[in-house]
């Protein structure tokens, strides 16, 4: 067997755990963090106040306008230099979320306006408040429409864990790294990391398909 | 008035002033379609509202059910406030407004992600903290008076035009309100499925609901209504009993818009 087969092989579990145990935890805790946070800047740029909904415009706009590179080094590197000084792995985890706040905050709100107002005046009529309305109708409508853009933001996530790597975080992309400075192998290396990432994407992908599935059985095919 | 019937309302249709409008008056932007709209509803009483499109009509009943707020006028409904529209009206009162009345929509507007069972008692269960056991077992007596037994599971769009409308009729009758409000229940569905949905209107008014109508259906205003009310222009411009409005109108604009609706083509 050559040797770079071998390496292959040796690297890939050390690899897979690299995901397992830092992309998919980093990738779920500042996506979930992240969707709590893009609800409410959803309704906060809904919502008629100008104050509220302008200080959501301009987080939405900040987030998309800046790379997110820029983003974990202003974190990780910058809070620092005015006293405040965060661990790797909440950096991470603050930076990510921010940014799924900021993305996922448009499909969010899409969504919300893509429910057909006579939903809203249907919820009002049995007696429900605006927040009731928006808890009980409006919100299962808009997870359906939104599932599809949201999985995309999560899988756009998964890939985008790989910079944690430049600010010390082990996860997959940082695994591969260290034994590819080992190894002198970086073509070997890089690839399998892509390999592994696909994998898990596909994974993500079927996941996907079948919360789609189980959302769609209320409506006509 | 024997209650067993599900479809029986609430209060006995004993004649009584239940709703009076005073001067409504509502404008959207520069366009004022309601320039001051009376009329009073007796319980047990159907008035049906006719009248061409952009008439104030439908804001009539968005009035009185809350979804809008007029800019002018009075409206209150028997043992509640007298609401004053010139002045803001705080949200409380408006709440309390609202849940006199239930309306029943031109689209049905039934929630998709809901079953049948669902649609109707969600109301009743998250509004209004009926217990959800009888919440169930009122809304499977409703379903079953209007033939909707075996579509109790189903998913809205499972169910035909009318099987939809008629559940929206019966999701409105589970809030047991005062007042039935049918904002054009015919017009979207197919022409043979008109009739069934009418036939359910006209069951309820025979059992003594009290309900204001528009529609367009002027053979069920013949038969149906107790009033009819012709508008146009944001004002009501003939009002009296169907008999008298449809065939013998007072006013020229009353006997044009009949023309134009009874005979289309001449």
């Amino acid at each position: 067997m050559s040797s770079g087969w071998q390496l292959f092989l040796d690297s890939f579990w050390p690899i897979v755990w690299g995901g397992v145990s830092g992309t998919i935890p980093l990738a779920l805790a500042s996506f979930a963090i992240g969707l709590v946070l893009a609800l409410g800047v959803a309704l906060a740029r809904l919502s008629k106040n100008r104050v509220l909904s302008g200080a959501a415009r301009f987080y939405v706009s900040v987030i998309r306008g800046t790379p997110l590179l820029v983003q974990l080094f202003v974190i990780f590197y910058g809070l620092p230099t005015i006293g405040l000084v965060i661990d790797p792995w909440p950096s991470a985890i603050i930076a990510f979320s921010l940014n799924v706040g900021g993305y996922a905050a448009e499909v969010i709100r899409a969504a919300i306006l893509s429910v057909p107002k006579g939903q809203w005046e249907a919820g009002y009529t049995i007696g429900m408040s605006s927040s009731t309305t928006l808890r009980r109708i409006i919100l299962p409508q808009a997870a359906r429409v939104s599932v599809p853009p949201l999985s995309n933001t999560f899988i756009s996530l998964v890939k985008d864990t790989s910079l944690a790597s430049l600010i010390l975080v082990t996860e997959l992309f940082r695994v591969s790294q260290q034994i590819a400075a080992f190894s002198r192998e970086f073509m070997l290396l890089y690839l399998e990391a892509a390999l592994v990432y696909w994998l898990f994407c596909l994974v993500l992908s079927s996941g996907q398909n079948a919360l789609e599935r189980r959302l769609d059985r209320y409506v006509a095919h | 008035m024997s209650h067993t019937d599900p479809l029986a309302p609430q209060a006995a249709p004993d004649d009584s002033v239940l709703l009076t409008a005073r001067g409504i008056r509502k404008s959207f932007g520069d366009n004022e379609v309601l320039k001051g709209f009376d009329f009073e509803v007796r319980r047990g009483e159907v008035v049906v509202l006719i009248g061409p499109s952009g008439s104030g009509k439908t804001t009539v009943l968005r009035s009185l059910n809350g979804l809008e707020t007029p800019d002018g006028g009075i409206l209150s409904f028997a043992g509640g406030p007298e609401l004053d529209f010139s002045k803001p009206v705080t949200k409380t009162a408006r709440f309390a407004m609202r849940n006199r009345s239930a309306m029943v929509f031109q689209q049905h507007n039934l929630f998709p992600h809901m079953t049948v069972i669902e649609n109707v008692i969600e109301g009743p269960v998250r509004v209004q903290r009926v217990p959800k056991a009888r919440a169930i077992a009122a809304a499977e007596a409703l379903l079953d008076r209007v033939g909707l037994s075996e579509k109790r599971d189903a998913y809205p769009f499972e169910l035909s035009g009318g099987q939809q409308q008629r559940v929206g009729i019966v999701r409105a009758l589970a809030l047991k309100p005062d007042l039935l409000l049918f904002d054009e229940p015919t017009s979207a569905l197919d022409p043979e499925l008109v009739g069934e949905v009418l036939q359910v209107i006209k069951e309820l008014a025979d059992e003594g609901w009290t309900m204001v109508v528009v529609t367009h259906e002027l053979s069920f205003a013949r038969q149906a209504a107790d009033e009819v009310l012709f508008m146009d222009g944001g004002v009501v411009v003939e009002r009296g009993a169907p008999g008298t409005i449809f065939t013998n109108p007072t006013e020229e604009r009353t006997r044009r818009f009949l023309d134009r609706i009874l005979r289309p083509l001449d």
